[in-house]
């Protein structure tokens, strides 16, 4: 009975995690990106510097009509939104907050975690492919070539942390994390950040969604609240990204004092400050094109997850 | 590489954060204008003499004025009486040669600028409308200016145009060009 009680626990507080924390980092963007452009972004909702803009956005994708395409396949476009979006959810329940804070500790965490990653983009493939729009299917077909692009150094520079820690669990992981690892898996953090940008078509790797070519790519055909979880999906998205990069590269709940009382303030405001990088490279830089895109990909980025592989395998020869 | 340039470019976002951002809050906070600001024309009734100068030269044809001839009392000099001055605001392009063609200081700029209507009809602003806006026009700067000359007496306000009382006592400051005297 403990057990199901416990269980029941954890898995109520990924929910509301999932569910409050994108929406955090969504307000943090309406603002941020607001004042870097000179604005104040939303000011009225909720009467205290807009703090309810996002709730009042909710409650009026919920009022929206949903509409499904004349030559659209029903099935898959009334799924895609769901397979966007339950992977992050997915995801986040294996994430440390703290010790032993954590939803569900996997020994495959990281396997685990890259694995469920790669599915949340099918949603935006599915999407573009079952909405028998053109501009959809465009943005589905990019979305699927950068996935192909940037997965393969996602994946090289976590293998990298992987061996570096000797374990495929995020807390052992956290575990085997040294503050030389910043020097040492530097690369790999940058890397792995920029490609988990790309993998969630976020500026300047936008180009599936690009609105001003494409209209909104693969979500063009999509109205009320299934529009409204795909954007979930990217702001969840964001958390996931941030979180792992956290996790991976920067120590997780390892703070300068109080690790073990405060180690989920620690986690939250390295992922809050890498959630803010992501909305401040989104208001800097301007899109990506594609060739440009896959160049970064394959000959940046690729090359350099190797280099960085191979570094660890060297200092791990040398060190033990 | 080009890193110097996108180095460049956060460090131009991140300072725009860290300044006061330019937006105003305008229904909540009243904007802070110039004094001579060019919101509406307003019309100092009392000094129009019906000479319809306004009226011709406005290049949009949004004056509208009536004014039929009242003779003099007890067989007096004749003068024209305002019946009706109107000027339409969905016309006006705002050019303000009615207010530099008007020889007797009828019209002024006012700053006022929140009156806005929901139908175009409602923007024909007529004569007491018009007079309205006259409080919000501000007293001539060049008043103060030569305070020490009028004491002088080297500086009066024309006496014909304060006779024919086209010179209103208290915007005396606004008449035409005081003529210096001899």
């Amino acid at each position: 009975m403990a057990i199901v009680l416990d269980i029941g626990i954890r898995l109520a507080a990924v929910f509301v995690a999932f569910l409050t924390l994108p929406l955090i980092v969504g307000q943090m963007e309406h603002k941020g990106m607001a004042h870097m452009q000179s604005r104040l972004g939303p000011m009225h909702a909720g009467g205290f510097h807009g703090w309810a803009q996002l709730v009042a956005d909710g409650v009026k994708f919920a009022q929206k009509e949903y509409v499904v395409p004349a030559g659209a396949d029903r099935t898959i476009f009334g799924l895609a939104p769901a397979v966007a979006l339950l992977p992050y959810l997915l995801v986040l329940l294996v994430i440390p907050l703290g010790p032993g804070l954590v939803g569900l500790d996997l020994g495959i965490g990281l396997f685990f975690v890259l694995a469920v990653l790669g599915v949340g983009v099918l949603g935006s493939v599915m999407a573009g492919w079952a909405s028998a729009n053109k501009y959809a299917l465009l943005g589905g077909m990019r979305s699927a070539a950068q996935l192909m692009a940037y997965e393969l150094p996602l994946v090289l520079s976590a293998a990298s942390v992987a061996m570096a820690a000797g374990t495929l669990s995020l807390t052992g992981i956290i575990g085997a994390w040294s503050p030389w690892w910043l020097l040492a898996q530097g690369t790999g953090a940058v890397i792995f950040f920029i490609a988990g940008l790309a993998e969630l078509h976020r500026p300047p790797f936008d180009m599936p969604v690009a609105d001003a070519e494409i209209i909104m790519g693969p979500y063009t055909e999509y109205t009320g609240l299934r529009f409204a979880f795909f954007l979930l999906a990217e702001y969840a998205g964001i958390v996931v990204i941030c979180g792992l990069t956290t996790v991976l590269f920067l120590g997780g709940w390892r703070g300068p004092f109080l690790d073990e009382q405060l180690g989920w303030l620690w986690t939250l405001l390295k992922v809050f400050a890498l959630a803010f990088v992501v909305i401040w490279l989104r208001s800097s830089y301007p899109r990506l094109r594609a060739d440009q895109l896959q160049r970064l990909a394959w000959q940046v980025l690729v090359p350099l997850a190797l280099a960085q592989l191979a570094l660890t395998g060297v200092l791990k020869v040398a060190v033990s | 590489m080009k890193v110097p340039g996108l180095l460049t470019g956060l460090a131009v976002t991140l300072r725009h954060l860290l300044r006061r951002s330019t937006t105003r809050q305008y229904p909540e906070v009243e904007p802070e204008l110039p004094p001579r600001s060019r919101g509406v024309i307003a019309l100092h009734a009392d000094n129009c003499t019906s000479c319809m100068l306004c009226a011709r030269e406005c290049p949009d044809w949004c004056i509208y004025i009536d004014s039929h001839k009242e003779p003099g009392a007890d067989g007096g000099k004749a003068h024209n009486e305002l019946d009706r001055f109107a000027i339409d605001f969905s016309l006006c392009m705002y050019c303000g040669i009615c207010i530099e063609v008007c020889p007797f200081d009828a019209l002024f700029w006012a700053p006022t600028f929140a009156y806005s209507a929901y139908d175009v009809v409602e923007l024909t602003h007529e004569r007491d409308v018009l007079g309205t806006w006259l409080d919000a026009v501000p007293e001539p700067a060049r008043a103060p200016i030569d305070a020490t000359a009028a004491e002088a007496g080297a500086m009066v306000p024309d006496p014909m145009a304060v006779a024919a009382g086209r010179v209103p006592a208290s915007r005396s400051g606004a008449a035409p060009e005081p003529v210096r005297a001899p």
